[in-house]
C-alpha cells in the first residue's frame, strides 16, 4: 500500500480534531445548534453570572467534560497502543497484554460486588470506588506481569507476552468468579462497567485524566528513536547506543499509568488501542515520530465519535460507548485490510 | 588500539562454550573467523560484542573494560550485523539504514545524505523507497549491511571503530560476495578494525589479513592465511581432506577439496 505523508496525516488529524469536537457539542438528546452554542458561550462569558441556562449546563457541565474525556481518554489509549505494538515488536500487540486491563476488570467487579449498594455514595476525590479499584487493579496486575518477566539479565518481552496472558485468564476466572456470586443489580453494573462508557465524565475526571495524558505525551517523543531501534531486535538496539531495560522499564509504567487511569475513569472501551495504532501504520509507516502523536489524534477523533454516536443512536437512551468504537472501527479495519490483501 | 579479548571462557547452562580464547583485532586489518558449526564462533562474537558476558577473562574496546563505556559511545566505535534480523515492520531501507545514525548527532541532512551513500556503496539505491518486509533475503542482509556502514560511516572521535559481521555473505550471490569483501577491504583501508565469521576458507584467506580458526571452544591455530591454512589442519579441524594450492593472481592460499 502506498503511503501518506506523515505530516499530512497528522496537521489533517489536528484540524479534523477541534471540528468534530465542536460538532459533538450539538449533538445529543437535546439538539443544540452550532449557533446556539456558540450563543450561549457567549453569554456565560459575558455575564459570568453563577446562574447558568438550561443550554448553558447541557453545553459546559455535562457536554464538554464528556467530549474532552472522550479525547484524552482515545488519545492516551491509542499512543500506548502503538508504543506497546512497537515494545513488543508485535503489530497486533494492545496495552491489555501487560495485564492492565484484566487487572482493572477485577478491582471494578470486586468493588462492586464488596461495596454493593455503597459504590455509587463512596466517593473519593470526585471517583467512584469502582474507579479506584480499577486502578489499583491495573497497576497490580501489571506489576506482577513486568516481575515475572524480569530475571537478573533483563525483562524478557516474550515471557513478559505469556504471563500477560496468564494473568489475563486468571483475571478472566476471578471476574467470573465475582460475576457468579453477584446479584443481579451489581451483575448489570459489572457487564456496563466492562463496556466502557464515558457518560459519568466530570470536570475533576477531564483535570486528572488530563494530567496523565499530558505526562505521556511529553515523555513518549523522547523514546520514539529508542522504539524504532527496537523493532531491529533488542540487541541490535542495544548495539545502537539505546539503553534497552531503562526504556522497556520507562514505557511499561507509562503505559500502565495511562491504561490504568482511561479504563478506572471510563472502563473497558476496547478495539482503540489495537486498531488505531495499526491503521496508522498501514497509511504512514512505522516511524514512531510520527506514529505515536497520529495514533493520538486518531484515537481522539475516533473515541469522540462513537461517544457523540453512543448519545444518538437509541434517544432517548444512551449505548456504552465501548461498543461503539468496536461497531465503527471493526469495518474499517476490515476494509484496510481488504485493500492491502488486494495490493501485494 | 584494540579490541581485545583475553582469556575468555563462556559457560552457558551446563557447556563450555568457549575456553580460554583470546585474540584481537587491530584497527585497520580484517580478522575472520573460521571452524565448523558449533565450534563457538558465533558466541565468541557476543563476547566481543557485549551481548554475553564472559564467565572468565576480559574484553576491551580502546584500552578500556567494554561495559565500561557509555552505550551511546560505544555504539559509535562499536557496529554489529547480526547473522538474521527479526525486522517484520514495514519500514523502507531508508528508514532502516537510518537507524545505523541514531548514535550520532549529525543532523537530518547529512544523515540523508550518509544513508544514500551506504545503500549506493551495498548495491541497494534501487530499494530506497521499497519495503523492507517485501525485500528477498539477498536485498535485506545488504540493507542490514547498509545500516552498520552508516553507523561507523564517519571516523569517531572517541577512538578507533570496530565492524563485527556474523556471516555477511551467507544470503549473497557471487558478486555480492565480492562486493562485501572489497566494501571490508575499503574500511579496513580507512583505519576500522573489521571481524567477521566466515564459512567459506577461501573467501577468508583471499579478504583476512589474520585467520582465527575455531574447533570445539578452542582457537586451533591463528595468524597469516599463508600460514595458518594447511593440508594437516583441515584434515585436523573439519575432517576433509583438502589440497592447498595458490591462486595464480593473487598468491593467496586456495583450498580445493
Amino acid at each position: 500500500m502506498r503511503r501518506v505523508s506523515s505530516l499530512w496525516l497528522f496537521a489533517a488529524l489536528a484540524i479534523l480534531l477541534p471540528v468534530i469536537a465542536l460538532f459533538s457539542m450539538t449533538v445529543g438528546t437535546v439538539s443544540i445548534s452550532i449557533a446556539e452554542a456558540f450563543g450561549a458561550a457567549v453569554a456565560a462569558v459575558l455575564s459570568g453570572s453563577e446562574i447558568a441556562g438550561q443550554t448553558q449546563v447541557i453545553l459546559f457541565d455535562i457536554r464538554l467534560p464528556r467530549i474532552l474525556l472522550a479525547v484524552l481518554v482515545g488519545a492516551v489509549l491509542a499512543s500506548t497502543g502503538a508504543v506497546m505494538q512497537g515494545l513488543f515488536r508485535n503489530p497486533l500487540a494492545d496495552p491489555s497484554l501487560i495485564g492492565v486491563s484484566g487487572g482493572a476488570s477485577v478491582g471494578a467487579s470486586l468493588m462492586i460486588v464488596l461495596a454493593g449498594g455503597a459504590v455509587e455514595s463512596g466517593m473519593l476525590m470526585g471517583l467512584s470506588l469502582v474507579a479506584a479499584g480499577a486502578f489499583v487493579g491495573g497497576f497490580a496486575a501489571t506489576l506482577l506481569v513486568y516481575r515475572l518477566a524480569t530475571s537478573g539479565i533483563g525483562t524478557s518481552v516474550t515471557t513478559m507476552l505469556l504471563a500477560g496472558i496468564a494473568i489475563g485468564a486468571l483475571a478472566g476466572a476471578l471476574n467470573s468468579l465475582l460475576s457468579y456470586f453477584a446479584d443481579n443489580d451489581m451483575l448489570r453494573q459489572i457487564s456496563l462497567w466492562q463496556m466502557g462508557n464515558l457518560s459519568a465524565a466530570s470536570w475533576a475526571k477531564v483535570s486528572i485524566m488530563g494530567l496523565v495524558a499530558l505526562v505521556l505525551l511529553v515523555r513518549f517523543p523522547r523514546d520514539s528513536r529508542a522504539l524504532n531501534a527496537l523493532l531491529l531486535g533488542e540487541s541490535e538496539a542495544r548495539h545502537l547506543g539505546i539503553d534497552v531495560q531503562r526504556v522497556k522499564r520507562r514505557l511499561i509504567v507509562l503505559t500502565a499509568l495511562g491504561v490504568g487511569v482511561s479504563v478506572a475513569l471510563a472502563g473497558m472501551v476496547g478495539f482503540v488501542g489495537l486498531v488505531i495504532p495499526h491503521v496508522v501504520r498501514l497509511l504512514i509507516g512505522p516511524d514512531h515520530r510520527w506514529l505515536v502523536p497520529c495514533s493520538a489524534l486518531a484515537g481522539a477523533i475516533l473515541l469522540v465519535v462513537a461517544d457523540s454516536l453512543a448519545r444518538v443512536v437509541v434517544l432517548p437512551a444512551e449505548l456504552p460507548t465501548g461498543i461503539l468504537t468496536a461497531l465503527l472501527g471493526a469495518p474499517f479495519f476490515i476494509a484496510l485490510l481488504l485493500q492491502q490483501r488486494r495490493e501485494v | 588500539m584494540t579490541l581485545r579479548a583475553e582469556n575468555i571462557s563462556l559457560h552457558l547452562s551446563g557447556f563450555d562454550l568457549l575456553r580460554n580464547v583470546s585474540m584481537q583485532v587491530e584497527p585497520g586489518m580484517v580478522t575472520a573467523i573460521v571452524g565448523p558449526n558449533g565450534a563457538g564462533k558465533s558466541s565468541l562474537l557476543r563476547v566481543l560484542t557485549g551481548e554475553l558476558a564472559a564467565t572468565k577473562g576480559d574484553v576491551t574496546l580502546n584500552r578500556h573494560d567494554l561495559n565500561h563505556w557509555p552505550v551511546e559511545q560505544k555504539a559509535q566505535m562499536l557496529a554489529v550485523l547480526p547473522q538474521h534480523s527479526l525486522l517484520n515492520f514495514p519500514f523502507t531501507a531508508n528508514e532502516v539504514v537510518g537507524l545505523g545514525r541514531i548514535p550520532h548527532q549529525t543532523g537530518t541532512l547529512k544523515d540523508a545524505e550518509i544513508v544514500a551513500q551506504a545503500l549506493t556503496l551495498v548495491d541497494a539505491e534501487y530499494l530506497q523507497k521499497r519495503y523492507y518486509t517485501q525485500m528477498s533475503g539477498g536485498e535485506k542482509q545488504r540493507v542490514q549491511l547498509a545500516r552498520v556502514l552508516a553507523q561507523i560511516w564517519l571516523p569517531c572521535e572517541t577512538g578507533d571503530q570496530f565492524l563485527v559481521l556474523d556471516e555477511p555473505t551467507a544470503a549473497f550471490d557471487l558478486a555480492h560476495q565480492q562486493l562485501t569483501l572489497d566494501i571490508v577491504r575499503q574500511l579496513a583501508a580507512r583505519g576500522v578494525g573489521v571481524v567477521m565469521v566466515l564459512h567459506d576458507l577461501n573467501l577468508a584467506a583471499r579478504c583476512a589479513d589474520n585467520l582465527v580458526v575455531f574447533d570445539g571452544g578452542l582457537v586451533a591455530a591463528q595468524g597469516a592465511p599463508e600460514q595458518v591454512l594447511t593440508e594437516q589442519l583441515i584434515d585436523q579441524v573439519f575432517g576433509v581432506k583438502a589440497m592447498i594450492a595458490r591462486h595464480p593472481l593473487t598468491n593467496k592460499p586456495l583450498v580445493i577439496t
